[in-house]
């Protein structure tokens, strides 16, 4: 190991001080627009370069889809039947029918590691450099949910390219229009799994989220049959896939990815946006939220 | 969000940091009762004590993590809670547990951190090339964080804490786990900054032989202030000859505890 000795620490000491133009005790600068932006853009390119820099995180993040889509879709292929329902106009292959739905989970599981992460976090590391920020906690959390949705749009791209080759090949204008759907869709999913797992303590481990919300929301949704199918078996059940907040993501996705608007869906998923992310702000608001209350993991003395 | 700036404020008065009457339970357990202590501008304040005795809910109280204080922080004038993003401007911290991203580079660390504080472009740069000068690491600035050792890694949390240019360092135990030469390495870094940036500091540190004579002792034991000045004072208040017996005096601690 190298230990620099107290003489190159002055050292370098002395030229900093040599270089440095402005002195060290001015008054810190106002905090304006184009500061907010910077910050912004910090948050978000750390995200992805952080992602970028894990790859069996980039290669676990394709290969469940790609599990389903390979395995799964190709056995229930003969078994269910898909009649023509919007936005598809023909009959299509049942794997056509799930990609809406797989990117919804990729998107889901992204949200979750990500806001994980971030409660994990929260005492030690990461967390706390990012919470010491001048800008206001909302702006930060807000920031760091929008690097997650970032990188989840790596993840889907990467995903629809490599489905294109298995005859999954919406409109080409149809990979733009799902952009927009894609933001939306990954902030909500953000903010509901930020929201969630600061307020339910049992909800920090990742086989709990697998039991109580990603199973139960992936299932009772449209990304694996059509509602209209459920419908037949029981109502009450159709009336959560209707309600589960996933279905309304899906659904987005599904018609924004064939060039077209699902409006309810769209209103849906605004407000549930704005619920969630109201809810995770105020749990993590030092003050008010659940966090300072509880202590927290490791939060000792 | 609150997108308007904060009001610019004529020259702030007050202590660097001003802690008064601070106290915070979790749950049942008091984790500080009834704290007030000081860091005059340009002092190096030693926060003294073993593990478990607040010093790391103090920290985390004024860095604003939990922010249900009773009684009142201040940054030079600031109050932590009303005045927070003009607090957190002068404030720099480097915390116990590791915070670098060991993924990415130095420099991508450092240039995250300026983001943080909306420094960018050209000047982001200068202040990344600057501060990791400070602490003898420039030409490492490219390389992975996972690949320097632990008394480096340190350096570079110091550097980054710098960035900014804070006026008050909070520093929590930083040299636990480091070697020797990497410790003396660490102490001299941040005492050339209070020497001559006029920086304050409060270094927390459950390891006697890093106060020296000079130096202003903050001793917190069981959440309570047991005492606050300088060596000397101290020495004198319990009739011993060094911090270390001064502090078992004060605290009725024996020896084997303190080993821990």
């Amino acid at each position: 190991m190298t230990i620099s000795s107290p003489a190159t620490a002055q050292e370098g000491w002395q030229s900093a001080r040599a270089t440095a133009g402005a002195a060290w005790d001015a008054n810190p600068p106002k905090l304006g627009f184009r500061a907010y932006l910077t910050c912004f853009k910090g948050i978000v390119w750390r995200e992805v370069l952080r992602y970028l820099h894990q790859r069996e995180r980039f290669f676990s993040a394709l290969v469940r889809p790609l599990v389903w889509l390979l395995i799964f879709a190709a056995g229930f292929r003969q078994t269910l039947g898909v009649s023509i329902i919007p936005p598809y106009e023909t009959y299509v292959l049942y794997e056509v029918f799930i990609t809406p739905g797989l990117i919804g989970m990729i998107q889901l599981f992204n949200a979750i590691q990500s806001s994980l992460s971030m409660v994990y976090d929260r005492e030690t590391g990461a967390m706390r450099t990012l919470l010491v920020s001048p800008f206001p906690r909302s702006f930060l959390l807000l920031s760091k949910l929008v690097g997650g949705v970032a990188v989840s749009l790596l993840q889907v791209y990467a995903y629809l390219a490599i489905a294109y080759f298995w005859e999954i090949e919406p409109p080409v204008w149809g990979y733009l229009t799902v952009l927009p759907a894609l933001v939306l869709s990954g902030l909500m999913l953000g903010s509901m799994a930020l929201f969630l797992s600061s307020v339910i303590r049992q909800l920090e481990n990742f086989a709990g989220v697998m039991n109580f919300v990603i199973f139960p929301m992936f299932f009772a949704s449209s990304a694996l049959y059509p509602l209209w199918r459920v419908k037949e078996s029981s109502v009450v059940l159709y009336q959560i896939c209707r309600f589960n907040p996933f279905t309304q993501a899906v659904e987005l996705i599904r018609f924004a990815l064939y060039e077209q608007v699902d409006w309810s869906a769209l209103f849906a998923c605004l407000a549930l946006t704005v619920v969630f992310l109201g809810g995770a702000i105020y749990a993590y608001n030092p003050s008010k939220g659940l966090i300072a209350r509880r202590g927290g993991p490791g939060a000792g003395v | 969000m609150d997108m308007t700036p904060e009001p610019q404020v004529p020259a702030e008065t007050g202590p660097a940091l001003l802690v008064r009457n601070v106290s915070h339970r979790f749950g049942d357990t008091v984790a500080l009762d009834d704290v007030s202590l000081e860091v005059p501008r340009g002092a190096f304040v030693v926060l003294l004590g073993l593990n478990g005795a607040g010093k790391s809910t103090l920290f985390a109280l004024i860095t604003r993590l939990y922010d249900n204080i009773t009684g009142e922080i201040r940054i030079f004038g600031y109050d932590v809670r009303r005045r927070a993003s003009a607090a957190l401007q002068r404030l720099g911290a480097v915390f116990q547990s590791r915070t670098l991203d060991l993924d990415l580079s130095l420099k991508q660390n450092m240039l995250y951190h300026c983001a943080l504080h909306g420094i960018r472009g050209r000047e982001a740069r200068e202040r990344t090339k600057r501060a990791l000068e400070i602490v003898g690491l420039a030409d490492r600035a490219k390389e992975r964080v996972r690949n320097l050792s632990g008394g480096q890694a340190r350096r570079v949390e110091i550097a980054r804490s710098l960035l900014h240019r804070p006026l008050l360092l909070l520093l929590d135990e930083p040299t636990v786990g480091l070697d020797i030469g990497s410790r003396e390495s660490v102490i001299d870094i941040v005492r050339s900054l209070v020497e001559r940036e006029g920086l304050g500091v409060l270094w927390a540190t459950h390891l006697f032989d890093e106060v020296r004579s000079t130096d202003l002792v903050v001793i917190l034991h069981k959440g309570r202030v047991l005492f606050t000045g300088p060596v000397p004072e101290l020495l004198a208040k319990t009739g011993t000859k060094n911090v270390s017996d001064a502090f078992r005096a004060l605290t009725g601690t024996a020896h084997s505890e303190m080993a821990a």
